[in-house]
């Protein structure tokens, strides 16, 4: 069976800060949720990370991991392997698994959020049956193609498509940007049908015509592998179509059951950033001094505990009203932004306070700078969440 | 099987430890709790390799108050079956013992695992206690342990080398580094956890001989002294006179 996976021997010091004493918010089992996923991030992913990173390979070996701990579709109903667990319990667990690697957490957003989550409340009784536990238990991997090489932004434009013949249909077009493409089993697809109409299709490994080319050269999520899908003239059964839902609002959805994550996840990028500033700002010495005295450094690291402990009660929020329903698309939409780039403000001026040694992957601040560029700008880049926002305010569409 | 594993709650290994009441009492203003390593990794995971092996239950027992509960679920969520907690202070290993052997009395446990002892107070003395209590054979300090359903073998760290005991019959074991691999508590477990059944039983009162009058840290570390490579004869003078190591 597989290689032997080689872990570093350095110990992950990592130490969650919590200004605001947050963890009376949560409940015993959240912070034992948290606890199990810390120590399998430190266990697991902190000790192979920066070198998966450097070869830009994906550590396959960590799905079935993944499943067994419960991050695969975590807030899913347990009839079909998935977790049952509250919003916040999925949120804390996006945030630990990106505490440890924006990619990893990725690996189990796709999977979880945009895979099983259209599946199971979009799909078919047989569908569910044939796909959901084994994507729970990380035998089976998914990707979710949405994004177009044309179509980014405007997901409306798309022009990958499927003609009705007899029991099955014929999937044309191709997607770009598809995480997991390459290594997945099945791909969730969203093409437009003769009326127009968006719907979901399930596409398998291995029909003919269906390619999945992997796209190289990536400076972030180097730990996630990247690739397109391209389909010329794909029979896919009738019955692989979603049959739950018509129209954008399918993958919109999937959004922002991902987006709410992400909005987590990022948290936790941020967390660990600020954690090895503050421990190199009392270790390292200029001056005759720890650089912590420096006013200038004690700025930097004040500001970040500030925007983490804000970015930490929006996230709460959002997921308290998230477990009672009510969370919005838009409000959604304004924590990914918020939250996604403070954690990239935090990436850049904690590799500051690290001066030199924070260019090396010694530390993990640029490999958390690099992917959360990528963080930015999928599930909606920056500038398009500010225009959601700017929309829900003014009832003015500024996109087109 | 039938197994029993006893279960305690101790300060994370990271937690800055101050003391109060004029240095009668561990603060625990800020500190985190954890189930006590030696326990929760070796004790408990073993008891429950033992039962997916040969079938039966395991059971966990606290001897605590009600804000020990969440120390428990965790030993549920890790895979225990059900759990006890006797409602006491449990201040001291006889009371302690006392309580635990009260409870297990009738319950024909075929092995009662503790950890070799707890990570703060490091007393090492629960399990005996327990097991002379119950007229039980104790072995302390295994680091291997294996049971066909009848007959118990246990390896033993004994200085510079190992000893392999087997037992025949109920005993009590105290479990050190290497019985078994801890096991992180998957979100089923954790779920899972919250129905499973933690029973409150009312103590005995088992009266407390013994009370501790003053606790104290160890002194702080010198600063370090640095020589020159051929100042040898100044080394060795160190490390005789102020070190006092040779
Ligand atoms: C590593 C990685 C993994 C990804 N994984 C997936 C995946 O699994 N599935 C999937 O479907 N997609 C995935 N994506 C795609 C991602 O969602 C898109 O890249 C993103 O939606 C932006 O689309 P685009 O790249 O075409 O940029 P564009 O839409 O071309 O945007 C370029 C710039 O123009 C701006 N812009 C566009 N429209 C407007 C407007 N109306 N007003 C103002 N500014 C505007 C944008 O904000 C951006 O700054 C992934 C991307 C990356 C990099």
């Amino acid at each position: 069976m597989g290689e032997t996976i080689k872990k570093s021997s350095k110990t992950d010091q990592y130490k969650a800060p919590d200004y605001y004493q947050l963890d009376e918010l949560l409940t015993d089992e959240h912070k034992m949720i948290r606890d199990s996923v810390r120590a399998w991030v430190k266990q697991e992913v902190s000790p192979i990370i920066e070198q998966y990173t450097e070869e830009a390979k994906c550590p396959l070996h960590l799905y079935k991991q993944m499943g067994a701990l419960g991050a695969l579709g975590p807030s899913l109903p347990e009839q079909y392997g998935g977790g049952g667990m509250d919003e916040i319990s999925y949120g804390i667990i996006m945030q630990e698994l990106e505490r440890g690697d924006s990619g990893i957490r990725s690996m189990a957003s796709v999977q979880g959020s945009l895979v099983m989550y259209p599946i199971s409340r979009f799909g078919s009784e047989e569908q569910k049956m044939k796909y959901l536990p084994s994507l729970a238990s990380g035998s089976m991997i998914g990707c979710f193609g949405l994004t177009e090489p044309d179509h980014g932004s405007n997901p409306s434009g798309m022009i990958t498509n499927i003609k009705d013949d007899g029991d099955s249909v014929i999937l044309n077009g191709a997607k770009m940007w598809i995480t997991n493409s390459p290594i997945a089993d099945i791909a969730v697809v969203w093409a437009k049908d003769e009326e127009g109409i968006v719907r979901g299709v399930i596409v398998e490994k291995g029909m003919k015509g269906f390619t999945a080319p992997e796209i190289k050269g990536k400076w972030s999520l180097r730990a996630s592998i990247t690739g397109e899908l391209v389909f010329e003239d794909v029979r896919v059964p009738k019955e692989n179509i979603l049959p739950g839902v018509k129209g954008l609002k399918g993958p919109l959805s999937c959004l922002s059951k991902a987006r709410y994550g992400i909005s987590w996840g990022a948290i936790g990028a941020a967390m660990d950033c600020y954690d090895a500033a503050l421990r190199y700002s009392q270790e390292r010495f200029q001056f005759g001094k720890p650089i912590g005295q420096f006013q200038l450094t004690q700025k930097k690291l004040a500001e970040m505990i500030t925007e983490i402990t804000k970015a930490q009660l929006l996230a709460w929020r959002l997921g308290s009203l998230a477990n009672d329903g009510k969370a919005t698309p838009q409000q959604i939409s304004m924590a990914k932004r918020n939250n996604v780039w403070m954690a990239l403000q935090i990436a850049r001026e904690a590799r500051q306070i690290h001066g030199g040694m924070g260019i090396t992957n010694e530390y993990p601040l640029m490999r958390h700078m690099m992917n959360l560029e990528t963080v930015l700008t999928y599930e909606g880049t920056h500038d398009i969440h500010l225009l959601i926002t700017g929309m829900d305010i003014t009832g003015f569409n500024a996109f087109s | 099987m039938k197994l029993l594993v006893c279960i305690s709650k101790t300060p994370d290994t990271t937690s800055k430890i101050a003391f109060k009441d004029g240095d009668t009492a561990f603060n625990t203003d800020g500190v985190q709790f954890i189930m006590n390593p030696y326990d929760e990794w070796y004790a408990l995971v073993r008891a429950l390799e033992l039962k997916e092996a040969n079938g039966g239950t395991v059971t966990v027992i606290n001897v605590g108050p009600a804000e020990n509960d969440v120390v428990i679920r965790k030993a549920l969520a890790i895979g225990a079956d059900d759990a006890v907690r006797v409602d006491a202070a449990g201040a001291t290993a006889l009371s302690v013992a006392k309580e635990i052997a009260a409870y297990a009395k009738d319950q024909s446990f075929d092995m009662i695992l503790t950890g070799k002892e707890t990570i703060d107070y490091s007393g090492a003395e629960v399990g005996g206690m327990v097991a002379e209590l119950l007229g039980m054979p104790f072995i302390s300090f295994a680091s291997h342990l294996d049971h066909d359903g009848s007959v118990a073998k246990i390896s033993r760290d004994i200085e510079g080398g190992v000893e392999v005991v087997e037992v025949t019959g109920g005993c009590v074991v105290s479990a050190s580094k290497g019985m078994a691999e801890q096991r992180i508590p998957n979100m089923r477990g954790i779920m899972m956890a919250k129905r499973k059944p933690l029973n409150v039983v009312a103590a005995t009162a088992a009266a407390d001989a013994v009370k501790a009058s003053k606790f104290s840290l160890p002194a702080a570390k010198s600063g370090v002294k640095m020589l020159e490579a051929d100042q040898m004869d100044e080394l060795v003078r160190l490390l005789h006179e102020e070190a006092k190591v040779i």
